[in-house]
């Protein structure tokens, strides 16, 4: 390893000093179905330590609008991309933290998602615009910062309350 | 992306031979559901018992579906997981659908009312 231009060294994990047991840290290509597979491996780890089905189908549900956008237009189809997503489990529920190199968010803020009008006829339904919606519905406290040409979107579900 | 038909006298059930309707399939799915609609009767019905998971993509494309039909023909839902309900409930697309709670009502329906 060069100690000088090392570019792994430059990005900093600035993962929160908490308890190692109750987190969980995965990192994927930015790849539909690698997408597919990462949510797969998140339930299937957060299963067995007391997370219900109900709280798994939130999580799969925000993880994948929020993985789709970044595969979708952060990255815009360039599969060498990676995704970060970190989780850790709280008092206050699940902590989230989703990290990629991609392009920033459209005026660097996430997207206000609003509630489509559906009092159209049928032929203007709208097909998309959906996602952050469903994102606003489901997270508290969200964060969004670009720095240094990281994105980094955070925010807490109410799922999975440590005792 | 796994769709399969059966067609009784005035309607084909489409059922959803995946457990996911996702960004990796909405369009394939789209692609096909235009194709059973095209030649199909004057109504269909989209089984999704075997669908675990939707999100706003494949949402996305359950909508182009229904746009997809053509003039007269209906598309119902039918058979939808709580999971899946509660997307369309959110985004109040449960408003726009009409929703059965399975299939064979859904296929009953039809027959009461003839």
């Amino acid at each position: 390893m060069r100690p000088e231009g090392n570019l792994q060294s430059k990005v900093v994990r600035r993962v929160a000093p908490q308890s190692k047991e109750n987190e969980l840290r995965i990192i994927l290509p930015a790849r539909e179905n690698a997408v597919r597979r990462g949510l797969k491996s998140i339930k299937s780890g957060l299963g067995p330590i007391g997370f219900s089905s109900d709280e798994l189908a939130s999580l799969e549900l925000v993880l994948a609008e929020i993985l789709n956008n970044i595969v979708e237009h952060a990255y815009r189809g360039n599969e060498a991309g990676i995704i970060e997503i970190q989780l850790s489990q709280t008092t206050a529920g699940l902590w989230c933290t989703v990290i990629d190199t991609g392009a920033m968010m459209p005026n660097g803020e996430p997207p206000l998602g609003m509630q489509c009008d559906l009092n159209c006829d049928v032929a203007d339904l709208p097909e998309g615009g959906f996602g952050w919606f469903l994102i606003r519905e489901l997270v508290h406290d969200l964060e969004y910062t670009h720095e240094e040409g990281q994105n980094r979107l955070s925010f807490r579900m109410s799922i999975g309350r440590l005792n | 992306m796994k769709l399969n038909h059966q067609d009784f006298e005035d309607v084909r059930v489409v059922c959803v031979d995946e457990n996911r309707i996702d960004a990796a399939c909405a369009i394939q799915f789209k692609d096909e559901m235009r194709g059973l609609s095209e030649a199909g009767p004057s109504r269909i019905i989209l089984d999704l018992g075997n669908v675990e998971f939707l999100d706003s993509s494949g949402l996305g494309a359950v909508v182009a579906a229904l746009k997809a039909v053509r003039h007269g023909q209906r598309l119902e839902l039918a058979a939808l997981h709580p999971t899946v309900q509660r997307v369309f409930h959110l985004t109040r697309m449960d408003t726009v659908f009409t929703i059965h709670d399975s299939v064979s009502t859904a296929v009953e329906g039809v027959a009461n009312a003839s």
